[in-house]
């Protein structure tokens, strides 16, 4: 799999065309967007931060385990950290596979995951102040039907 | 021994740094805290509920009883929030 970390943005177009040519074979791709939501004014933007080293190898973690339920051709995963406005794109997670169900199954495992597991923070600047985004539970449930 | 210590999102806001080194005698994640926490005020409050705290010992998820002789790096952060 290919992980990237990084402060630019990235072109779904180019992203997915690249995973089309590395798994020919696949009959299914999927992909998901994680955008910043456009909260009208009451969200100014996120400010990402990273644990640049722990980042890489807990995403590689979750590839294996990934991979070892799933037969998939090829995975992606670029999350973007820094400063980022309303509308922006956070991560791209893409998954290949021979067939649907298990491309779909194994971009939501990775993605569930990614949220809990791998060491992102997100602050939000308000029009006033910043507030560090707390972990929802819904999040951490969400591992326990893997 | 010496150990670098790595602070992110609000436990590095309280603490006042990204990062540092100590010496410690700690034998365990809990001892090193509770090191920490008579050092200064600061630490006090970054470390005065650990159950918003999370560790990682060599950038691997643990738990505060896990033991750090032979450690490089321990790093204390809020639950994650990726994605």
């Amino acid at each position: 799999m290919v992980v990237r970390v990084q402060n630019g943005d990235f072109d779904i177009g180019a992203e997915l065309a690249g995973l089309r040519r590395e798994a020919p074979q696949s009959g299914a791709l999927v992909s998901f967007i994680g955008l910043v939501r456009d909260m009208g004014g009451a969200v100014r933007g996120l400010e990402l931060e990273h644990y640049p080293g722990m980042t890489e190898r807990a995403l590689a973690v979750i590839e294996a385990e990934a991979r070892d339920r799933w037969p998939l051709d090829a995975c992606l995963v670029i999350h973007r950290i820094g400063r980022l406005g309303p509308g922006e794109q956070i991560v791209l997670v893409a998954t290949a596979s021979a067939h649907r169900e298990a491309a779909f199954a194994a971009a939501e495992f990775v993605m569930d995951f990614l949220k809990s597991r791998a060491p992102f923070w997100k602050k939000e600047t308000g029009p006033e102040r910043a507030r560090w985004v707390a972990a929802r539970e819904s999040d951490e449930s969400a591992l326990k039907r893997w | 021994m010496t150990l670098t210590l790595r602070y992110f999102a609000w436990v590095r806001e309280r603490v006042g740094e990204p990062s540092e080194t100590v010496e410690t005698g700690a034998a365990t994640v809990a001892e090193l805290v509770e090191e920490l926490r008579g050092r200064e005020e600061r630490y006090a409050l970054a470390f005065a509920d650990l159950r918003a705290v999370r560790v990682a010992v060599d950038q691997e998820l643990a738990d505060f009883e896990a033991p750090i002789a032979g450690v490089r790096e321990v790093a204390f952060f809020p639950p994650m929030t990726g994605g």
